[in-house]
């Protein structure tokens, strides 16, 4: 495949044909704020946190879908970026009840260490406090609404990594939540195979093992990468 | 079907005609007020009156002067009555013989109608859309039939650019570029989609085009679908457009029983089928990748672009999707020549607007009119003005994506580029004038709440940040808003009109921002005094200082 | 002049105070550097004017708290959130989740449901505050100048702060040391 170079904050590289700015960002050890990206399953561009500036446009891009393209000059850490994503995480952090002391993931959620990198030390918008409930009826897993960001990662994960279908996104706007199956309790959705690949897949406390407490809920962020490409190489087909 | 089996039921429809026809208004509005049983008693008037062989009661859609309904015009006396009731119907036919109507006229010469220009509404309130030899009667069909029989595909794009027509969905984007780019397109298959799920509250141009004229918009569908290499169309109506859609599948049953749909049309070897797909009602769903997903039976979200429909588009093929009033524009612009429609309009924006005219004016209901036409023209002339004794403050375009355009701006022609200078949009047509007595802090408040309801949740800035700005306003507008609050909702605007994924977020802060432009003093006048703490409604009545 | 610094507690466990005493040795520097003039560890029953520096603990639950925060702020150059419950109004911020009327229904649920004698609401007008009807955090009532999360923020952070604004120097928390929880 061709080459395309570009510029990232002013640093020269190239990247293949089709990378997105995301990839290419970080190739050259440019990390960007991501939220709804994961590894190993495809991005749809939803938490808008990696906006960068691209030289031209006048839209900001997701870095997650946008490809590379030649002579691109792209910005990724400009002030006015800085100040969207604090105010993106200050409104995600209002919107349901994140209390960080008392959650299963509390050191290892992706959400807090995004608050802390960018700066975000208090909310200004007043909180919503919703009353979204807890799925404990899984034999294994349990579901915190509260902690839910609207990620996708668990919906993709349970559609295209493991196929199951379990696992969709009901209701719109404020209302929006993921439910499993025919938005039946997790305990008596037939299609869930228990594969846990949602809870690997889960950057906050939403998605947890059943019995872990404050802080217990560590993950293997390339569990699912792993598992999609020994798939697609067939890394373990021996003969 | 040939040439001339087209011309032939053309002929026999015109030769048909009666002396004296009695149009009278069959669609949504006017039913609602009972145009369906003014229509039996005409009918049954005009048979018990023995006139059968000179007076046909002809069943049409949209008249405009929908505020006046039930609209019945008699031909070729040129009278239009109005509020007809089932009791002084039988009176209009008395009239027709010497006698005197006892319903009320309307002035069928008045400005709301003589300062039209129909070209999407030529064939509304004129045909009987359940006929399709009424259509036929119109030179229907036969701009397809000469695509078919004239022009290449490449051609038919060709005379799109040149007509200058731009896309009457909302954000204008030319149609013969859209249509040059799916052709070029390369796919196996490829599809043509209607929209018209036409959520804009307040709008119904589309609704009214479907229930008047549905035959023109399957000719016009056609011609693209010939143009671009699609063969299989859909139109996705939203559900509440029940009318609509039994009006639609007639026509689309009617067209294929002559093969003016189907396989081989006029004997080419261009085939195309319609099928319609019934939206729930999400305003969402409008958004062509979101309409495109719930077609495919998904979830309704937008997805990012690119990739745009036109490469990728329904089921991964390359797709055009248009609004209902650009396919309405097809048939004319094929039948008159690219030249003629481009001579109507301005420079950038050419042909006409239909505006769905409602609010605090005299008139309300369909207009259409040449584009760069002033909005003093629409809201003052054709509308005539606030109703009794009130002064027109402000008229809202684009509905919850657009703005409010003061009455000092009231001379802007509308046209794509000057109402988007003034912080609004041309939208899909929605008009809605306010008079003094509206507040406009509850205005944004209202289309806040609007954009707030219909997100659709996928992307944070949108989800989350309508719910703030909304309960921003709301305090405002309820006197407990600080000027602390005022400066929150600019910059959540500036946030959300930025980093949205789709057009609803991008647009969602527009009324907001328009309103705050054009009359900040009302936000100003409702901000409470500077405290040394902040305002809280959970720490209210605060409680008595101490030391 | 040495800086008049003062402590208090609304909505808490004492957690971060915990914290604060957990600074050892470093509180004996700070005796020579502060004059502690209002703190649940000193014996002043009304808060004082002309403060420089204080650190609140706890979110805003009551009218008392809601009465010496407006107190506090007329009275005191800088104010710093300090501990969750003070930024984010934390665990004491859950009853809001059951909308209007949380306050009476967790009062209920607490001294009525759940007691195993005497089931009765304690109601003692001057002495037990009211609750507000929503629990908030303290930049949502006044402004606050500096923000200092964590359940609790360990000692050492507290060090860098105090250290700082001792040194009339603005606090710079970065990173990891901005952690909720
Ligand atoms: C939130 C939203 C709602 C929309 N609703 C409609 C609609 O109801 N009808 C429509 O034709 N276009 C609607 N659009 C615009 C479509 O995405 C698309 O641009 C249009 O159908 C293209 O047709 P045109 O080129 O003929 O205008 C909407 C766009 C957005 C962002
Ligand atoms: S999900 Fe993350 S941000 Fe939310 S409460 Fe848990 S640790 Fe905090
Ligand atoms: S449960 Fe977790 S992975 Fe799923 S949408 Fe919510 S935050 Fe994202
Ligand atoms: S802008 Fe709103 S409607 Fe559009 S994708 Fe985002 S949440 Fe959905
Ligand atoms: S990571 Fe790109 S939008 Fe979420």
């Amino acid at each position: 495949m061709a080459a395309k170079t570009l510029t990232i904050d002013d640093k020269h590289l190239s990247a293949e044909e089709g990378a997105t700015l995301l990839q290419a960002a970080k190739e050259a050890g440019i990390t960007l704020p991501t939220l709804c990206h994961l590894e190993g399953i495809y991005d749809v561009g939803a938490c808008r946190l990696c906006l960068v500036e691209v030289k031209g446009l006048t839209k900001l891009v997701p870095a997650c879908t946008t490809r590379v393209a030649e002579g691109m000059e792209v910005l990724t850490n400009s002030e006015r970026l800085r100040k969207y994503r604090r105010m993106t995480l200050e409104l995600l952090f209002a919107e349901r009840n994140h209390i960080c002391a008392v959650c299963v993931a509390n050191g290892h959620c992706e959400l807090q260490t995004l608050a802390y990198s960018l700066g975000m030390d208090h909310v200004r918008y007043e909180y919503r406090t919703p009353r979204w409930g807890v799925d404990h009826t899984h034999r294994l897993f349990g579901m915190d609404h509260n902690r839910c960001v609207l990620c996708s990662r668990c919906v993709r994960a349970c559609w295209h990594v493991e196929g199951a279908g379990t696992k969709n996104v009901s209701g719109r706007g404020a209302r929006a939540h993921i439910i499993t199956d025919l938005n039946q309790p997790w305990g008596e959705a037939d299609s869930c195979t228990a594969c846990g690949k949602c809870v690997q897949a889960c950057p906050t406390g939403a998605l947890f093992h059943k019995g872990a407490t404050v802080g217990e809920m560590v993950r293997d962020r390339h569990r699912l990468e792993f598992l999609v490409t020994a798939r697609q190489k067939k890394e373990w087909i021996t003969d | 079907m040939t040439r001339n089996d087209l011309l032939q039921i053309q002929e026999r429809e015109l030769a048909a005609r009666k002396k004296i026809t009695l149009r009278c208004c069959q669609a949504a509005g006017c039913l609602s007020s009972g145009a369906k049983q003014v229509k039996e008693q005409l009918e049954n008037a005009v048979a018990s009156a023995g006139l059968s062989d000179q007076v046909e009661v002809r069943g049409v859609g949209c008249m405009k002067l929908c505020c006046e309904g039930p609209l019945v015009q008699a031909d070729p006396r040129n009278t239009l009555y109005i509020r007809v009731t089932e009791a002084n119907a039988p009176s209009i036919i008395n009239a027709l013989q010497g006698g005197t109507a006892e319903a009320q006229q309307g002035d069928p010469e008045a400005a709301f109608f003589k300062k039209q220009l129909s070209i999407v509404l030529a064939n509304s309130g004129v045909v009987d859309p359940d006929r399709i030899e009424s259509y036929i009667a119109q030179d229907g069909y036969q701009a397809l039939l000469g695509v078919l029989r004239d022009l290449t595909p490449k051609d038919a794009v060709e005379v799109m650019v040149k007509s200058g027509l731009r896309g009457r969905g909302g954000a204008g984007f030319p149609t013969g570029l859209k249509w040059g780019t799916v052709a070029k397109s390369t796919g196996l298959k490829k599809y043509v989609i209607c929209n018209a799920d036409e959520g804009d509250p307040g709008a119904f141009m589309d609704r009214s085009v479907l229930e008047s004229d549905p035959h023109c918009i399957l000719e016009g569908m056609a011609i693209a679908a010939y143009a671009v290499g699609a063969d299989q169309g859909y139109i996705y109506v939203r559900a509440e457009y029940p009318l609509a859609i039994t009006r639609l599948q007639t026509a689309i049953k009617q067209a294929k029983q002559l093969g003016l749909l189907g396989a081989g049309i006029f004997e080419s070897p261009f085939h195309f089928n319609i099928e319609i797909r019934i939206g729930a009602g999400a305003f969402v769903c409008g958004e062509e990748t979101a309409l495109i997903a719930s077609v495919e039976g998904k979830r309704g979200t937008p997805r990012p672009r690119p990739p745009f429909p036109a490469e990728s588009g329904l089921f991964g093929c390359p797709t055009l999707i248009n609004n209902v009033e650009t396919f309405a524009n097809v048939p004319p612009i094929f039948r008159h020549g690219a030249e003629w429609f481009a001579r109507v309009g301005t420079e950038k924006s050419k042909g006409t607007k239909v505006f769905a005219l409602a609010g605090k004016v005299r008139n309300t209901g369909l207009v259409e009119v040449p584009m760069g036409t002033p909005l003093r023209v629409i809201a003052e002339e054709m509308g005539g003005g606030a109703p009794a004794g009130g002064r027109i403050k402000a008229v809202q375009t684009g509905g919850p994506s657009g703005g409010c355009i003061p009455a000092e701006h009231l001379d802007t022609p509308v046209d794509y580029e000057s109402l988007g200078q003034l912080g609004s949009i041309m939208g899909s047509g929605g008009m809605i004038v306010m008079d003094e007595t509206t507040r406009m802090v509850e205005v944004a408040r209202f289309f806040m709440e609007f954009c707030m309801d219909e997100s659709c949740g996928k992307c944070i800035p949108c989800r989350a940040g309508t719910v703030q700005m909304h309960h921003l306003l709301d305090k405002i507008a309820r006197q407990q808003g600080t000027r602390d609050d005022l400066t929150k909702l600019e910059e959540l605007c500036d946030l959300v009109k930025n980093t949205s994924l789709c057009g609803l977020g991008q647009t969602a802060p527009n009324p907001t921002l328009s309103t705050l432009r054009f009359f900040r003093h009302e936000y100003e006048a409702l901000l409470q005094p500077e405290t040394g703490w902040h305002r809280n409604e959970a720490t209210s009545p605060q409680p008595t200082a101490t030391g | 002049m040495k800086v008049r610094l003062a402590t208090v507690w609304l909505g808490g466990c004492s957690g971060c105070h915990m914290s604060f005493l957990d600074l050892d040795e470093f509180l004996l520097e700070l005796v020579d550097q502060v004059e502690l003039v209002y703190s649940p560890v000193v014996d002043v029953k009304e808060y004082p004017e002309n403060v420089d520096v204080c650190l609140i603990e706890g979110a805003v639950c009551n009218t008392d708290n809601l009465e010496i925060l407006h107190r506090i702020r007329r009275h005191t150059k800088v104010l710093v959130a300090f501990g969750d419950c003070a930024v984010t109004a934390n665990v004491p911020a859950i009853r809001n989740q059951l909308g209007l009327g949380n306050a009476e229904s967790v009062l209920q649920h607490a001294y009525i449901e759940h007691a195993q004698n005497n089931p009765r609401v304690p109601r003692a007008d001057g002495i037990v505050p009211p609750l507000l009807p929503r629990v908030l955090p303290v930049h949502q009532v006044v402004p606050v100048e500096y923000f200092l999360p964590g359940c609790p923020p360990p000692a050492g952070q507290i060090k860098t702060v105090v250290t700082q604004l001792l040194a009339g120097a603005a606090p710079q928390l970065a990173g990891a040391e901005l952690k909720f929880g």
